[in-house]
């Protein structure tokens, strides 16, 4: 077969350049493999973060002429014709070549009141199909972060990486909202710390999720809609009035632990 | 030297699967001061790769089945080499450790009446598997990965560790390793360090591992003078990825053959009637028919022979392969695109539905797989107490597939996720119960640790030096050629002289630029592992003359008996490192009481 040029991003934290690389094409790869072989046989110190090859783990997330993709699951005979420019995702400081920190978000998911379910029946939980299905479609997430990645709140604004999330925890506290069996209640929470309320629902997020997670539509609109039910809704100001069940603080739910 | 960055903790773990994540929660939750310590990002491990389901006799499918079903199933797939105390242990507390999971945060697959649901797997006589569709090991980990951080354990991300420390009388002291991120060196001084670093599956050409499986806790113990035993029982997935051949190896989920699909070769033929061996014939179908009842009723029918265990059905096809009537790209027909609706197909193994439609451009829903053997898992492993997973080495356990006995010499599919959880959990247990009446605190000696550090340099310091990658490659060549899965003594032996040519060859590896981020340098560091675990699978495979589950010999195709009762024990003198003369010892495997021989009587 012909030969395909690889414009790589090397670099470290001081800055970098895209560098040419030719080599032979072969039938049937992806970008992870031509990048694994330019290792192999020409750039043995190309770092490159990748684990299972079968697009499971989400660890080989990049920007593939620019569109943040999985390196394995990139197939090159469908990129088009010409130099394939592989770049780091660009919301996160370098480590070195194509490799980030990504421990930001690491750092927000601490932050996650965890799942609390209150009293557990010896037995199991009884759920049905049905109302655990919201919840699955989130944690089919692989927490590859392109989503965070492409995200125009963090993207260009290192300044309210402090007070936001992202989208990879706004699914989680959705999933965590929607559990038919979990007693906290984190919308206050969602509001006050995590800066839900500075998405704006463009929904690059949803395109760039590898899983098909309708990341906007299924979880950030009804989070919102929730928190605004909870925060503004005057009818529900009175239900508590009248109930006395009041709303978690962000501080109280935090500290609920299971 | 430079001082190099140092931590003291009570416990550290090291691998942080299902295993070690489990392992780190028993610990924590005993009050210990606990790291895990991982290669890759925290939520990347193997275990994350697992699919079809995790085993657990809760009956919420079919009433009849219980621990002694499963307990039975285990050691007849296993072909009674396992170690009965750890199948027995597993068969009893794997239904609450999947409860657990749930209370913590797991979303299972639901039955009508809103229990937890359980499907069919190879060898399993009951549907057994509590699973997420086919994305399993992703719930598993993902719930331990959350429930650990709400927790606060320290996790210490892409650090490999690089050896074991002892201390003068024995007892682990701890360990040291590098960051990769930074190339800089880490000690870590422990009373107790549990091992739960997978398995070895990156020797070989063709596997389903990711880079991490390169053998480093089997290496590491062994070299701290821990005993391995029966590493020769490598299994073969049979259904891997064939084509296109960047993904071969790739795993296609037993859950395609628990949901209805079957397996074909050239000819449209079912070819795994012709292969049921004597042990199974009783419970297996004899015709399509009569296997094709028992998907809706499983006691309308016998079970299909594409369930038959995962070591009978890789040399079935592998057989078939041989024979000529094999797929286009040398592997057999997986077909469930015949057998049951789209809609059926995409609901239940979406991940394989998209596996297949964008790395190879067919559609599962209309168009067979073409699937073949492909390297999965080693039972082998470090010899531990089933009760506490300790190892011979006082404050040093395993658990998980780095350790050896559970599965025998064939892992059922679905009783790796539950090894994970019931043996992490125990090591946890384990630990703490040994740190408790442990006194004092062990040292470990700081000029061991710079002679590991200055051999862990030295390939920056040479000018030329083979490429690592070029060692990898021809290792990788050589164990899918001589020690695959149909082996033979000539080529076992010559394997063994080959090894002992990498062994010098890796002693000359030079790496160019940096320690930031470097991975020719990160894969130097892991050839000493991968020459020592593979010198081990055909050390055990020279001295085991017999077949049994995952180890075939071609001149010697039966089981024996006598070999049945025993394990391949390896061991070497401590200290000796990657050029040290591997033991071969056979030793009694521990026998079973009365009462669980009788389940095997009754079966009969």
């Amino acid at each position: 077969m012909a030969d395909v040029t690889m414009r790589l991003w090397r670099g470290d934290q001081d800055g970098g350049e895209l560098v040419d690389y030719t080599i032979e094409a072969q039938e049937g790869e992806v970008v992870l493999d031509v990048i694994h072989r330019l290792q192999a046989t020409q750039i043995p110190d190309l770092a490159c973060r990748w684990n299972c090859k079968a697009g499971k783990c989400g660890s080989c997330s990049a920007e593939i002429n620019g569109m943040p993709r999985l390196m394995c699951m990139t197939r090159m005979d469908q990129l088009p014709e010409g130099p394939v420019t592989v770049t780091p995702m660009r919301t996160f400081p370098i480590i070195r070549d194509l490799v980030t920190d990504v421990s930001f978000n690491f750092e927000q998911a601490k932050r996650v009141p965890a799942f609390n379910p209150g009293t557990v029946p010896a037995d199991g939980f009884r759920m049905q199909q049905a109302d655990v299905e919201r919840g699955q479609e989130f944690r089919k997430c692989i927490e590859c972060f392109m989503c965070q990645n492409v995200c125009h709140v963090i993207r260009d604004h290192e300044e309210n990486k402090p007070k936001y999330a992202g989208p990879r925890f706004f699914i989680r506290y959705a999933e965590l909202e929607m559990h038919p069996m979990d007693t906290n209640d984190r919308r206050e929470l969602v509001r006050e710390k995590m800066g839900l309320g500075l998405c704006n629902i463009t929904k690059c997020c949803t395109e760039v999720c590898p899983e098909h997670i309708k990341i906007t539509d299924n979880a950030i609109i009804p989070l919102k809609e929730r928190v605004v039910d909870a925060h503004y809704d005057p009818v529900a100001w009175l239900g508590r009035k009248i109930s006395g069940r009041k709303k978690r603080t962000a501080d109280e739910a935090a500290a609920h632990r299971p | 030297m430079a001082t190099t960055e140092h931590h003291s903790y009570d416990v550290i773990i090291i691998g942080a699967g299902g295993a070690g994540l489990r392992a780190a929660i028993e610990a924590k939750e005993r009050g210990l001061k606990v790291a895990l310590v991982c290669k890759s990002l925290l939520g990347k491990a193997h275990t994350v790769m697992a699919e079809g389901g995790v085993a657990a006799a809760m009956g919420n499918v079919y009433e009849e089945d219980n621990w002694k079903v499963h307990f039975r199933d285990t050691m007849r797939g296993g072909k009674m080499l396992n170690n009965w105390r750890m199948a027995q242990l597993h068969a009893q507390e794997s239904p609450d450790r999947v409860l657990e999971l749930e209370a913590w945060g797991a979303l299972f697959d639901r039955t009508k009446d809103g229990k937890i649901l359980q499907r069919d797997f190879g060898g399993h006589r009951y549907a057994r598997l509590a699973h997420v569709g086919d994305r399993t090991g992703l719930e598993l980990i993902r719930t331990l990965q959350q429930k650990a951080v709400s927790m606060d354990i320290d996790v210490f991300m892409e650090c490999k560790i690089l050896r074991l420390l002892r201390d003068d009388n024995g007892r682990i002291a701890g360990a040291v390793g590098y960051w990769r991120p930074t190339g800089e060196f880490i000690t870590f001084a422990a009373k107790a360090v549990i091992l739960a670093s997978g398995g070895v599956g990156k020797s070989w050409k063709y596997t389903s591992n990711s880079w991490e499986g390169t053998g480093d806790g089997h290496a590491m113990a062994l070299w701290a003078g821990a005993e391995l035993i029966d590493m020769e029982c490598v299994q073969f997935h049979p259904t891997g990825m064939v084509w296109p051949l960047s993904v071969r190896g790739i795993l296609v989920t037993e859950g395609v053959r628990g949901d209805g699909g079957v397996l074909r070769n050239s000819e449209g033929k079912r070819f795994m009637f012709d292969y049921v061996a004597d042990m199974f014939r009783a419970e297996t179908a004899e015709s399509e028919e009569e296997a094709d009842k028992w998907y809706d009723d499983h006691t309308a029918g016998r079970r299909p022979p594409e369930l038959l265990p995962r070591d009978e059905v890789a040399r079935s096809i592998n057989a078939e392969v041989k024979a000529g009537r094999g797929s286009p790209h040398g592997g057999v027909f997986l077909d469930i695109a015949t057998r049951r609706s789209a809609e059926f197909i995409r609901r239940r193994l979406p991940s394989m539905y998209h596996q297949f439609m964008e790395l190879a451009g067919v559609d599962i829903t209309t168009t067979p797989m073409e699937v073949g053997p492909t390297l999965h898992y080693i039972m082998g492993g470090v010899r531990v107490d089933a009760d506490t997973a300790a190892t011979g080495i006082p404050g040093l356990f395993a658990a998980g597939e780095v350790a050896g006995g559970m599965h025998g010499s064939n892992r059922l599919g679905g009783n790796s996720l539950s090894d994970l959880i019931v043996f992490g959990r125990r090591a946890g247990m384990g630990a703490a119960d040994f740190i408790e009446g442990a006194s004092g605190e062990p040292t470990f000696s700081q000029a061991e640790v710079d002679a590991v550090i200055a051999e862990a340099l030295e390939p920056f310091s040479r000018e030329s030096g083979e490429n690592p990658y070029d060692i990898q490659h021809d290792l990788q060549e050589l164990m899918q050629a001589n020690v695959g899965i149909i082996r033979t003594g000539a080529e076992i032996d010559e394997a063994l002289e080959q090894l002992e040519v990498m062994k010098d060859r890796a002693a000359n590896v030079a790496v160019k630029g940096g320690r930031i981020y470097n991975p020719a340098w990160n894969l130097a560091t892991d050839l000493g592992a991968m020459l020592t675990v593979s010198t081990c699978v055909a050390l055990g495979a020279t001295h085991r003359k017999e077949s049994r589950g995952g180890h075939t010999r071609d001149d010697f195709p039966k089981a024996d008996p006598e070999l049945g009762k025993v394990n391949m024990v390896l061991s070497q003198p401590q200290g000796t490192g990657v050029r040290g003369a591997v033991k071969v010892d056979p030793q009694p495997i521990p026998e079973m009481p009365e009462e669980l021989k009788a389940l095997f009587e009754e079966a009969k």
